[in-house]
């Protein structure tokens, strides 16, 4: 395969960020947004040619120069294509372009317009490297790149101080992650003499400090990928633009922690200790998410806790060295979340600017590819069959129940929940009468075709998606060998009696979810009260466990009030002692000015007793 | 080509400068620096060709002093750094209007002068006097030029100038001692000089007085912030672009050849204390609301890990600090010239003051923002190959210290992105925020473009001193 | 020549030159008259050029002798020039008490 054609999947995406960049203001929005879209999509286009050829081909690794040299090892500036680099390929340019195209519309208002394509393309440029770097190193770039442009793309209307804040908390939190990263890094450069994918998964061995480096790598993956403790990030950066949210924080940057861990499968596989907190915290993340979303009204706050709740489940999946299982996960959950939250973001579009759930309601009438399409998507991620979060969460279940039973119940019912809030968010959005005001109603409309065409498409994807696995015959699992070391160990579920009863139950679980929702929501009408009147259990999940709150508490006023008193008083007193070294000689020369008085008297005397002195000294002391 | 041409041309650019009147000298001056800058470019061809530049005379016979300017790797770099970024510097200082520019700039270009001495010189005494001659300009720069009251400001410059040169006097002291053991002040001979543990331990703390005080490492460096916020932005510039490298070349070139016989436990400890300066540093950053204070701070914050990694004294530590000074140095200098840029619209270094400045300025917000990112490391940009280098490094000696040291890859986003964000974003306010001039563009063009094509291919500079 | 110290005895003279000595220092510091003092001083040198002449002769060596000569030239000059200090101060202020001269202090 030509290494021409491979690097021109990254730089279409760049030449668009340029072209945008600089010249982004003299064009006219169709053009700006034209050019940004067909950057995708000719990423598409050639990312589509390398998935042909990957079918059977050989992964292809590009060297372009010597990045950084130590003196007992190197990094490449490289990439390198393989089996995994190009599923990611695949669906970061392609759901990429379908929100390109989304974007053209949804954005169409915006003064800032050009920026906004100018970031977009960034990011799936640096995407792209994340995926595709052929080293740790080249990762780390895309690694800290995509969150650049999150924090860009979070704080985009800039003019609101809360959306900058939003967005320097989730650059910050992630930087805690990257810090993890670097940190993994440098025990394997110190370990195995090299950062390059092919050459660690060959000579990568048990070193007793290993388990540090896979730890520290999963702590950059809880930033990035949104877990237990450094989640926080993801549901406030629900400030940037729906777009955004549905292409970065949904299908692809948050995806990167399952890829990374993926991609170093086999320094994992080696530290099972690491794995079992990977897998506890990726359960209970899960549910502690799943029930934060119970009680959120922001429609777009439901889809980021759902986000990170089914984030939890696939680093369960990893955890359980079920690595397929979590990619198989990935990929459906690109599927129904970027059609779920591009939904939302017509659903947005319709009512101005209106997230509150309590103010919507009965937009089924007015909107119908809208809530088919949301409503297919909502059905894949609840798991029902045939869709494709049926599948992928299945296996997900049946992993954990193979392993450990306890984790099992927990991921069951954080999917229980799943579909519960789910349709809690379908049937307040969009069945009933509408709850907003007059005007609102009058404006209700369908979105442009540039919009609903990508909810089509992304439904499809989303009821179909799951064929690329179905158990039995796995095509992903096949596929996915090469890049797996431990690849005897592919969980191939014999279907029995056991994981018939399994998924039976799953879907059980999923129905009564969808009962639930539709007594309470459906039936008896009832629509959530506010924030303030909740008590119990609800108000925990309201205040999502107040863990905003305790790190305000432990992380952040302890660093201003160090920073504070480092500033008034440490710095003080060494300023005071610094001083005090040009003081003393000051103080010393003060005092002694004061036996110079002029008497000639006092001088001569203290002369003639010196000199007494001094003789003194010789005759007696010699 | 001889590397001592740049001296000289720097000496007669001063004499020059200081000769015109006040409306050329700035031209003159930056005429200077640039020829200077070309003949650096020149001098590095004819170094990796093979060619020896070096130059060495004898001076005084006893003691055993000689005029000894030798090129290598790291002075090479450190020349660069310095040729280069002065006409940078005094471009950036053509938005202000100085009152008597001729002396101003004859004393910019002497200052240069003195720390081009500094990074070529190999004997120990002509190295300790090119040190202390690069104190006098940068005194008088901020004593003369500096805002504030000049009681004020007095107090500040003189507490700079004797507090750095206090702790000068007992390199001085270390190198009469060196000379009493070697007979000579030569490096050659220095660096070879055999030195007990004991020695050695005397020796590295003097020159720790001296680095540590220079640097500035906690917690030698409360004259840094005063000084910086006191002094012409020109001179800020000048001392946080090049002459605090000073101290860390000093550390690469002396301290560590000469004393790396110390004790283990002296150079933990020192290692402990950069670490602490970085986190000190940064909090006290995070909690300042001058502009050019914090500034000053993050500096301190950034060479304290300079400072750290060039104390770890292996390989991948010297290679990081040089790439780090370099990267530090171009870096400072665009913060504090953007800093400049608002503090000439909005008149004022108050965080709070500013604000809005997106919406009205965005090639000066991209400009901004690319440089802020090279401040924090981000991967792409020189700032992250220095950073990446000094913190493996550090993990190489003991994983604990890059942990720690690390944090300030988290705190820096932390108060960097605050600043940012109260200074740069928020709604419009009424004051206006011109876009920048072409002149401006120029500057800021050229050092984001460093700092991107370095982050990319660093084997540009690199290659000078790794072999 | 008959050695004049066979007759009275190197003792003698140190003696006598310890007395004037300590004569002169006593006058210096009981004295507050400048003219007094600059006497006083001049007691104190000639006690030294006694001595010097004392040993001389005792040590048969002309050295001290000539140290005497140069002694008694500087003494001279330091009066000459001290003497026209003084008048200069007198002048000025009237007095020549040191305890009035106190101008110099630091």
């Amino acid at each position: 395969m030509s290494t021409t054609i491979l690097l021109l999947t990254l730089i279409f995406p760049l030449v668009g960020t340029l072209i945008n960049g600089f010249w982004g203001k003299h064009l006219s929005k169709k053009v700006s947004g034209t050019i940004a879209t067909l950057a995708i999509a000719a990423s598409f286009v050639t990312s589509c040619l390398f998935f042909a050829y990957i079918q059977d081909g050989e992964p292809v690794k590009v060297v372009l120069f010597e990045w950084m040299k130590f003196n007992y090892f190197s990094i490449d500036f490289g990439f390198y294509f393989d089996q995994l680099a190009a599923l990611w390929l695949m669906f970061i340019t392609g759901i990429g372009t379908l929100i390109h195209l989304y974007s053209t519309s949804y954005m169409s208002h915006d003064e800032n317009f050009s920026k906004f394509f100018t970031y977009l393309n960034f990011f799936v440029f640096f995407m792209l490297i994340l995926v595709t770097g052929s080293n740790l190193a080249m990762m780390f770039i895309g690694w800290e790149g995509v969150g650049l442009c999150s924090y860009l793309l979070i704080g985009f209307w800039y003019k609101n101080q809360d959306y900058n804040n939003a967005a320097k908390k989730a650059f910050i939190m992630n930087r805690i992650g990257d810090l993890g990263f670097l940190v993994g890094i440098f025990v394997t450069g110190y370990l195995f003499h090299t950062l390059d994918f092919i050459e660690l998964k060959e000579q990568s061995f048990l070193a007793p400090t290993l388990g540090i480096a896979t730890m520290a790598f999963f702590i950059a993956a809880t930033g990035k990928s949104a877990q237990l403790p450094l989640y926080t990030w993801l549901p406030d950066a629900m400030a940037g633009p729906t777009p955004v949210s549905a292409l970065i924080h949904a299908a692809t940057m948050v995806t990167a922690g399952i890829f990374m861990i993926t991609r170093l499968n086999f320094l994992f596989d080696l530290t099972p200790d690491v794995q079992h907190i990977i897998a506890i915290i990726g359960a209970v993340t899960s549910l502690v998410a799943a029930t934060i979303a119970l009680v959120q009204n922001d429609i777009k706050k439901v889809l980021a806790y759902s986000t990170v709740s089914q984030l939890g489940l696939m680093f369960l999946a990893l955890g359980l060295g079920a690595y397929e299982v979590a990619v198989f996960h990935v990929i459906t959950h690109a599927f129904f979340k970027a059609c779920l939250f591009l939904g939302s973001g017509s659903v947005i579009h319709a009512v101005g600017g209106e997230q509150d759930m309590r103010h919507m309601g009965g937009l089924k009438k007015h909107m119908k590819i809208t809530y088919a399409t949301f409503f297919i998507s909502t059905l894949a991620i609840s798991g029902f069959p045939p869709l494709s979060g049926f599948f992928s969460k299945d296996e997900i279940l049946l992993t954990a129940f193979h392993h450990n039973t306890v984790l099992w119940v927990v991921a069951s019912l954080a999917s229980i929940l799943t579909a519960f809030y789910m349709f809690r968010l379908l049937f307040l959005t969009f069945s009933n009468k509408f709850r907003g005001t007059e005007e609102q109603e009058h404006h209700l409309h369908e979105s442009p075709s540039a919009m609903t065409m990508p909810l089509i498409i992304l439904a499809v994807l989303a009821a179909v998606g799951g064929l690329i696995s179905i158990p039995g015959s796995s095509w992903l699992n096949e596929f996915l060998k090469p890049v797996i070391k431990n690849s005897a160990t592919l969980h191939h579920h014999e279907l029995g009696t056991t994981e018939y009863l399994l998924m039976g139950l799953a879907v059980v679980g999923a129905l009564i979810g969808l009962m639930v929702a539709y007594f309470k929501y459906i039936k008896n009408k009832q629509v959530p009260v506010n924030d303030n009147n909740v008590s119990g259990l609800q108000k925990l999940f309201a205040n999502k466990y107040y863990l905003d709150e305790i790190y305000m508490l432990i992380i952040v006023n302890p660093l201003n009030f160090f920073g504070s008193f480092f500033k008034k008083q440490i710095d003080g007193l060494i300023n005071g002692v610094v001083l005090s070294f040009g003081r003393v000689p000051s103080e010393l020369s003060y005092q002694g000015k004061k036996a110079q008085n002029g008497n000639i008297g006092l001088y001569l005397f203290a002369f003639v007793i010196g000199v007494c002195g001094l003789l003194y000294y010789l005759f007696m002391c010699y | 080509m001889n590397c001592i041409i740049i001296l000289l041309i720097y000496v007669l650019g001063a004499v020059a400068t200081l000769a015109s009147n006040s409306k050329n000298a700035a031209k003159i001056a930056l005429v200077t620096s640039l020829i200077n800058a070309v003949i650096a470019l020149v001098l590095t061809g004819e170094y990796l060709n093979g060619n020896d530049i070096s130059f060495t005379q004898q001076w005084i016979s006893n003691p055993n002093i000689s005029l000894s300017f030798v090129v290598d790797g790291l002075s090479l770099t450190m020349l660069l750094l310095t040729t280069l970024l002065l006409p940078i510097i005094i471009l950036a200082s053509f938005n202000t209007l100085y009152s008597k520019a001729n002396q101003l700039y004859s004393l910019v270009l002497f200052m240069a002068f003195a720390m081009a001495g500094t990074f070529l010189a190999q004997d120990g005494l002509v190295y300790y006097i090119f040190w202390e001659l690069a104190l006098l300009p940068i005194f008088f720069i901020g004593l003369l030029w500096g805002s504030d009251e000049w009681k004020v400001r007095k107090r500040v410059m003189v507490t700079f100038f004797m507090y750095t040169f206090a702790g000068s006097l007992f390199m001085l002291a270390a190198f009469a001692y060196l000379y009493t053991l070697t007979g000579s002040f030569a490096w050659s001979d220095l660096s070879k000089a055999v030195l007990s543990t004991k020695e050695a331990n005397y020796i590295f703390l003097a020159f720790f007085l001296a680095y540590g005080i220079k640097i500035p490492v906690f917690p030698f460096h409360t004259w840094q912030a005063n000084t910086y916020e006191k002094s012409p932005t020109i001179g800020t510039m000048l001392l946080s672009g090049i002459m605090l490298k000073m101290g860390v070349y000093s550390i690469l070139r002396w301290q560590m050849p000469i004393a790396g016989n110390v004790s283990e436990n002296i150079l933990k400890t020192v290692i402990i204390f950069c670490i602490i300066g970085i986190i000190y540093a940064s909090l006290i950053a995070l909690r300042s609301n001058n502009l050019k204070r914090l500034l000053a701070y993050s500096s301190m914050a950034h060479v304290g890990l300079v400072a750290a990694g060039a104390y770890v004294g292996n390989s991948t530590g010297y290679q990081g600090a040089i790439i780090q000074m370099v990267g530090h140095g171009f870096v400072m200098v665009g913060l504090f010239y953007l800093a400049d840029i608002i503090s000439k619209r909005y008149d004022t270094y108050e965080i709070k003051e500013m604000g809005g400045i997106r919406s009205q300025a965005p090639k000066f917000t991209t400009f901004f923002l690319i440089i802020l990112f090279a401040s924090i490391g981000l991967p792409g940009t020189f700032g992250f190959i220095g950073e990446f280098t000094l913190l493996f490094a550090l993990s190489e000696k003991e994983l604990l210290y890059a942990v720690f040291a690390g944090t300030s890859i988290i705190l820096g986003a932390y108060y960097m992105l605050k600043m940012f964000q109260n200074a740069v974003l928020g709604s419009t306010q009424n004051k206006v925020f011109a876009e920048v001039t072409t002149k401006e563009y120029f500057v800021l063009a050229v050092i984001c473009v460093v700092l991107i094509g370095l982050g990319i291919y660093p084997k540009l500079l690199t290659d000078l001193f790794i072999q | 020549m008959e050695n004049v110290l066979q007759q009275i005895g190197i003792d003698q003279y140190i003696y006598l030159a310890i007395l004037l000595f300590c004569i002169g220092a006593f006058g210096i510091l009981y004295r507050r008259n400048a003219i007094v003092m600059f006497m006083s001083i001049e007691i104190m040198l000639n006690a030294a050029n006694l001595l010097l002449v004392a040993f001389s002769t005792y040590h048969e060596d002309a050295n001290g002798q000539v140290f005497v000569f140069f002694t008694m030239a500087v003494a001279a000059a330091e009066v000459a020039i001290g003497l026209a200090i003084l008048v200069a101060i007198y002048r000025n202020i009237g007095s020549i008490d040191i305890d009035k001269l106190k101008k110099l202090k630091g």
